[in-house]
């Protein structure tokens, strides 16, 4: 086998990263391929058919980060995307009540009042400071994040813009933006709130995918990730993707292939290829060679450089950092087709609450008992769940009268404490999660027509992601920033000259963002002296 | 009468005790939310309901004004600390405008406080602020309690309003003077209906505030329409009281400022100082919320402020930006509220404007875009700035008030 | 009381704990007129000696000085003030329920129990952990730097900081910007084998806080311990106890000319033209002075002693929002005897003692009070000072001091009849290192963090007056607006644990204070 094709740039993996890197390279020029070792593109950003007629968002199940600036320069919707916002949302609590959320503002404020009145006017200061906060840290998400140890003119240049930007704030808001990064979610929504079912329901969104208990400082940060997509003051930034998750790759694939790119599925890399300090291509599982002066890692960092790159290209440091580099996996997923619509008698009739994200805890105690039991190695006994029937506003992933549920799991451990996963345990961990829903809806159970249950474990094997960790990396302080992956390498550059990282293992992280890609491809033109 | 309660996720507005009957006479089908409630707009055409209230008696509803109880052994102590204006000085049967900031001196909101017993008041506002009100009571010996859908308010205002309100049988008002309240009673259906009247408002004229048992409210509605005809009243909606408020002068939240307890953008917060309402600032009363604050900024100087304008031509400046000079180089602040006075016969506005240009008699330049069937023009018009109020009749103050 | 000597002074400490009394002699020395008032009838706050069973006595509160740095011991000059040490340079003993104890002292893990691996990773831990001690020890030593004003000062402060962090090199200046805000277990993880040796560290990093060792912070709370001595932290036991490290303390004070009144509680702080102007005691009696410093914790001193109504309301509520609920508890038991420690030397038996076999007990002991109970097996400081310091018992007669974590504040069952139940679990823990130490035991006092506020007058009964995590600490301590020593209130300062660097007996921030203070009025 010699070298079958030359490639200006060779992207490894089709996830969202990667195929927004491409596409950024094509536009600029470049001949781009991108492989992908499963049969379809995507990654976790897929819609997939495994029961009859029935399309799952099986990894990924909601469309609130993709950054605007992306879908517009990479012309997203003329390729078929379409993004729909939810309507409602709603809690439900063990003893029936329930909490729900009103896109009308004064729906969700009479319906908070309901629980406490204090907190329907503390969420106004709530909503006001988690958007000052969205405010402050949106401008950071598309940018290159600065090596603080270096005196670079352009690491200089971009310390003293993140010190301006700070500085701008003025000395109160510097202080709250300050304490509000570095505090523990249950701590910040003692600070608004009185009722358990609110703090509760604004807590949930702060440990999913992360293996921290709300109690952890660090992840009232992880909140943001939830109102990101209100900032933008576009209509339908936040919502469901019509088709599933997967019409944001295939939008993102035809956009590529639209600009001249070229992708292989099928086609697993076995090794990038470095050869004198440089990446020089790549080899496939059956040995045939690719080259290209430029490789792109859309993996995370342990299985890019662990796994794909020899060791002796590395520096023995660099191999250390990226081992202590902690991906998690803490969360499973269940997948269920159902032969009508589950009634939940928490919510009332004809409310719009159903057509959002549907949870299931009382407590923020419940909460942290939850990664309490992460924490010994097994899945929650009570677990927290964050349900969505998109096709209550879909009319393409089902025959008509059927739906699709997506239940994404907190916490389920990728390592059980007694042993491997199998598949009784599996069905075990399923059936824990069916229990809970099935407490709240007397007709769930009888509904399911099939359910897929992914444990962390089952994600790795498919998607790739180590320990099935859906942030390609855990969200803490140790790993953001100029520490993402590792600290030195925050610049999607690899230690190797010609090779680069573009997935969410690099700032500005997880969630179906694109913004790693974006960055990585303005990284890589740069050093290319394209324009960007 | 009032239809079943819809959940508020169907219907998340509210209905004050007088909407059936403004439905009843709403021509044109406008309404607008105004803290929760569903309220009119224009009821048949704003500029024949804002004539209403220059020349007869005008009816607003004005229940969706956020209401609050507030009593204890520290009342006064509390709202002394929390508002700005010395309020040691409000006796029972008095009323204050008032404002609240936060602790950089930047204003949360304006409104009433009464003075209804010994620590005992009710504050009127147009935003719910028991959020703030919690957080300023702790450390004070006080109770506050929403009461907002306990009250139904209704404004009478105009230059006829006292001879209307006599004609209803409301005895006594002659007494009334400006920024008082009383308990009144007027006859109901059976029994004598009995409410606090307030001579306060916000149109800059003769006028009253009726604040009433929700079950009163029909009946006292009803009785008014009643005895209008020959005193000429009408109700009028948001967009006429948006008109004479501000021939007044007043601030609205949300046109003219923006709460502090509401702003995203660094700096967008204004101070009372900067809306000219300096005034209400009492620095020696000891200490309130924001008092370090606004003290350096006196210090200092205001770097901007809400002064009224007199512009050029008639059609009214909406949103308008101010420059120095004619050419537009150098910009000046902004318009917030704008409209054709047709009792002044002026074109009026309040404007946010930077500090240079605040004294009363400069001249700045107004950009306004004029829609010529569609054809759009841009004109560059001159404006000065003026005193306000911009309309103050005499009639406003007289007590007893005169017949008309 | 005694009556103050005067109606005017240059300025009035409230308060006179080790931090009080440090102000007030570094405001003494510099010539001003000092009155401190004291609540309680002898000086010290949670640095006291005292009786807690017939001719049993106890540091009631810290039981070891490790955290004064020595530059400060040696400018107050104790030892001319009566300090004597009954031991110095203790060791620090990780308990093994075999007997295989690990001793943590200088110079490497005993190396006898530890892998070759471990060892190494120790001995470059220690390097790492004495190159950012030393680097961050400054910041300690004075006001921290305040964001957002224009003055040169602030600026200066801050650049100061960035280059010290710069001159830690390349690659420790990175790793101290990655585990700065880590959790201990992940660190520990990364670096040793030994679960003895990880369960030792990890309790250093969770002592006196709302942490477990997975709690994102605990590092933080590891180097800050540390920082306090810039990496030379030595144990020692003061002749007599803490409360001799407080009286030595209080003799410098009046030495340096101080007045010093006990028994003498302040009632609150006396306000004029938006100014403190003084303090009226208990008492009715009615002290002048132009400064008033605060030695109570930030809740107390503003909401207690002071009042909201001279504040603003937004300041007021972050003080609410204050976390200042203590989880550490103290146990105090009279031997009859000391019962054996297999395994254990006598000299490392007077030293220090940690039962925490490793992160994931300290961990789950953590577990509990995430819910407000206490923990079912609970991780221990242990010191028997009886040992070094006779006096503190009957002849044959023992004391034993433990700090254990984690009792809460408030607990579901209340402490009323959990009191005995976690006494008994605190006995039995250590039992398991003690073969018999239950029929020894003649009597027991367990402190809770409610006790702690009692007896102590600290809000919430935390060590360090209020909680160690990263939006409570340096710039933002203990809130923002109160800041460098000074609060909204002219002429008010804060000396106390609740202002930067924190508590534990230190005395940085009574001598900060001091110097802000005289910054202020200078």
């Amino acid at each position: 086998m010699g070298v079958t094709n030359r490639y200006d740039a060779i992207i490894v993996g089709a996830g969202h990263n990667g195929l927004v890197n491409a596409c950024y390279l094509a536009r600029a020029g470049l001949k781009v391929l991108v492989l992908e070792r499963n049969p379809f593109v995507g990654g976790a950003a897929v819609s997939r058919s495994l029961y009859d007629g029935f399309t799952y968002s099986n990894c990924s199940y909601v469309c609130s980060l993709l950054r605007t600036e992306i879908i517009r320069a990479l012309a997203l919707p003329q390729h078929g995307l379409q993004i729909i916002p939810y309507e409602g949302g709603c809690t439900m609590m063990r003893d029936g009540g329930h909490l729900a959320v009103y896109d009308n503002h004064d729906a969700l404020r009479r319906e908070i009042a309901r629980h406490s009145p204090h907190d329907a006017e503390a969420y106004e200061r709530y909503v006001r400071d988690m958007l000052r906060h969205c405010r402050f840290i949106k401008p950071l998400l598309l940018r290159e994040p600065p090596d603080p140890t270096s005196f670079r003119p352009r690491d200089i240049h971009e310390l003293m813009f993140l010190g301006k930007h700070f500085h701008n704030l003025g000395e109160a808001r510097m202080y709250d933006t300050l304490r509000f990064w570095t505090m523990s979610c249950a701590d910040m929504l003692e600070e608004y709130f009185e009722s358990e079912i609110v703090k509760a329901h604004m807590a949930g969104s702060s440990i999913i995918g992360t293996a921290l208990g709300p109690r952890s400082a660090g992840t009232a940060y992880v909140l943001l990730h939830h109102y990101m997509g209100s900032i933008d003051g576009a209509v339908g930034a936040w919502g469901f993707a019509r088709g599933g998750m997967g019409a944001i790759t295939q939008a993102l694939a035809s956009s590529f292939k639209a600009s001249g790119g070229e992708v292989r599925v099928s086609a697993p890399v076995e090794q990038i290829r470095v050869r004198g300090g440089r990446a020089t291509g790549v080899v496939l599982d059956d040995g045939e060679e690719i080259s290209a002066p430029v490789v792109v890692s859309n993996m995370d960092v342990k299985r890019t450089f662990l796994k794909t790159v020899a060791a002796e290209h590395l520096p023995a440091e660099f191999i250390d950092q990226v081992r202590k580099f902690k991906i998690r996996g803490s969360s499973g997923k269940l997948n269920i087709a159902l032969d009508g619509l589950p009634s939940f008698p928490a919510i009332p009739q004809g409310s719009p609450a159903m057509r959002g994200d549907l949870h299931i805890t009382d407590t923020i105690e419940m909460l942290e008992r939850g990664y309490d039991d992460w924490k010994e190695g097994r899945w929650s006994r009570a677990p927290y769940v964050d349900m969505l029937i998109p096709t209550q506003i879909d009319p393409t992933m089902t025959p008509d009268g059927k739906h699709y549920m997506s239940v994404f799991v907190q916490y389920c451990p990728y390592q059980l404490a007694d042993g491997d996963w199998t598949d009784a345990k599996r069905q075990a961990f399923g059936k824990t999660v069916i229990d809970a829903i099935g407490a709240h809806s007397p007709d769930f159970k009888d509904l399911i027509l099939h359910a897929e249950i992914r444990t962390p474990k089952d994600i790795e094997n498919e998607v790739g992601l180590t320990e099935g960790n859906i942030f390609q990396g855990e969200l803490t302080f140790d790993q953001l920033l100029f520490n993402r992956p590792v600290p030195g390498y925050a610049q999607y550059r690899a230690p190797v000259r010609g090779m680069y990282m573009c997935g969410s293992s690099t700032h500005p992280g997880g969630g179906v963002m694109g913004a790693p890609g974006a960055n990585s491809a303005a990284a890589i033109l740069r050093d290319l002296g394209r324009k960007v | 009468m009032s239809t079943p309660t819809e959940p508020h996720y169907r219907q998340p507005l509210l209905k004050t005790p007088f909407h059936e009957r403004a439905r009843a006479l709403s021509q044109i089908d406008r309404f607008i939310p105004w803290a929760g409630y569903t309220t009119v707009d224009v009821f048949t055409s704003a500029e024949q309901e804002y004539f209403s209230v220059r020349n007869a008696s005008s009816l607003f509803d004005l229940t969706p004004m956020v209401k609050y109880r507030v009593a204890g052994a520290d009342a006064l102590r509390f709202l002394n600390r929390l508002m700005t204006r010395d309020l040691a000085k409000l006796k029972p049967g008095k009323v204050a405008y008032v404002v609240w900031c936060d602790d950089a001196g930047m204003i949360i909101d304006d409104g009433t406080v009464f003075c209804t017993g010994p620590n005992e008041y009710r504050i009127c506002t147009a935003e719910r602020q028991m959020d703030w009100f919690t957080a300023s009571a702790i450390g004070f010996d006080v109770r506050i309690s929403e009461v907002t859908e306990e009250v139904a308010a209704l404004a009478v205002q105009g230059p006829t309003s006292y001879s209307l309100l006599r004609a209803v049988g409301l005895a006594g008002l002659e007494r009334l003077k400006p920024f008082e309240h009383g308990q009144f009673s007027m006859p109901g259906a059976s029994a004598p209906i009995t409410m606090m009247v307030s001579r306060t408002g916000f149109t800059g004229d003769l006028g009253y505030e009726l604040w009433m048992e929700p079950a009163d409210a029909g009946v006292v509605w009803d009785t008014l329409m009643r005895h209008g005809g020959t005193r000429g009243v009408r109700p009028i909606g948001s967009q006429a009281l948006n008109m004479v408020r501000i021939e007044a002068g007043f601030v609205l939240p949300n046109l003219d400022f923006v709460s502090a307890a509401h702003t995203l953008r660094i700096g967008t917060e204004r101070s009372p100082i900067e809306l000219g309402l300096g005034w209400l600032v009492d620095f020696k009363k000891g200490h309130f919320t924001g008092r370090r604050a606004l003290l350096a900024e006196q210090t200092r100087g205001p770097r901007r402020q809400l002064v009224g304008l007199d512009i050029e031509g008639t059609k009214p400046a909406h949103n308008s930006l101010l420059y120095t000079q004619r050419s537009g180089r150098t910009e000046a602040g902004s318009i917030t509220s704008a409209t054709w006075s047709p009792t002044c016969k002026r074109n009026l506005a309040l404007a946010m404007v930077d500090a240079p240009y605040i004294a009363t008699g400069s001249v700045l330049w107004v950009e306004i875009y004029l829609n010529r069937e569609l054809v759009w023009e841009r004109r560059m018009v001159r404006a000065r700035v003026v005193e306000r109020p911009f309309f103050a009749p005499a009639r406003r103050r007289a007590t007893p008030p005169a017949e008309f | 009381m005694t009556t103050p000597a005067r109606a005017r002074y240059d300025a009035v400490i409230v308060g006179g704990g080790h931090n009080g009394l440090v102000c007030a002699t570094y405001l003494a020395r510099a010539g001003r007129s000092v009155l401190v008032l004291e609540a309680a009838d002898r000086v010290g706050g949670a640095a006291v000696t005292r009786e807690f069973a017939p001719g049993f006595q106890v540091s009631a509160g810290a039981h070891l000085l490790h955290l004064m740095p020595p530059a400060l011991l040696n400018d107050l000059d104790l030892g001319a003030h009566g300090l004597k040490f009954a031991a110095h340079n203790l060791p620090t003993v990780a308990l093994s329920a075999d007997g295989q104890h690990l001793s943590m002292q200088a110079g490497g893990g005993s190396g006898a129990r530890l892998s070759a691996a471990d060892a190494r990773a120790y001995t470059e831990w220690r390097r790492l952990m004495r190159q950012i001690s030393g680097a961050l020890h400054p910041l300690l030593n004075g006001a921290p730097p305040r964001l957002g004003t224009d003055a040169w000062s602030d600026r200066k402060s801050l650049m100061r900081l960035g280059w010290r962090i710069r001159r830690l090199g390349r690659r420790d200046m990175r790793e101290l910007l990655r585990i700065g805000l880590m959790n201990v277990h992940d660190l520990l993880e990364d670096r040793f084998e030994s679960p003895q040796l990880k369960g030792a560290l990890a309790l250093d990093a969770v002592l006196g806080t709302n942490y477990g060792p997975r709690s994102p912070g605990s590092v933080l709370s590891l180097l800050y311990r540390l920082a306090a001595t810039g990496g030379t932290e030595v144990l020692s036991q003061p002749q007599g106890g803490l409360g001799a490290l407080s009286a030595a303390l209080g003799r410098a004070a009046t030495a340096a000319g101080a007045e010093i009144h006990t028994a003498a509680p302040v009632e609150r702080i006396l306000v004029k033209d938006d100014r403190a102007s003084g303090v009226a005691l208990a008492s009715g009696q009615q002290v002048l002075a132009p400064v008033v410093v605060s030695n109570a914790d930030p809740k107390t001193t503003f909401l207690g002693l002071l009042g909201a109504e001279f504040l603003d309301a937004g300041f007021v509520r972050r003080i609410t929002h204050l976390r200042t609920r203590g989880f550490t508890g103290k146990v105090h038991l009279a031997l009859d005897r000391l019962p054996k420690f297999p395994g254990l030397d006598p000299e490392s038996l007077r030293g220090r003692l940690l039962v925490a076999p490793d992160a994931d007990y300290i961990e789950r002991a953590y577990n509990h009070a995430k819910y407000n109970e206490y923990s079912a097996v609970p991780m221990l400081e242990v010191t028997v000072p009886s040992l070094s310091d006779p006096s503190l018992a009957p002849a044959g007669s023992h004391v034993v001091s433990i700090v254990v974590q984690y009792a809460p504040y408030e607990l579901n069952e209340g402490w009323a009849t959990g009191r005995q139940r976690f006494t008994d679990i605190v006995i039995d823990t250590l039992g398991a290192y003690a073969p018999g130490l239950r029929e020894c035991v003649r009597a027991s006092e367990l402190l809770t963090p409610a006790d702690i506020e009692r007896e102590f007058r600290i809000h919430g009964g935390h060590w360090h007056h209020a909680e160690i995590a990263f939006d409570q600490f340096f710039m933002v301590r203990p809130v923002p607006g109160a800041t460098q020593y000074e609060t909204p209130l002219p002429g008010l300062f804060l000396c106390g644990a609740g202002c930067h660097p924190g508590g534990g007996v230190m005395g940085l921030a009574g001598r900060n204070a001091a110097r802000q203070v005289m910054n202020r009025a200078a």
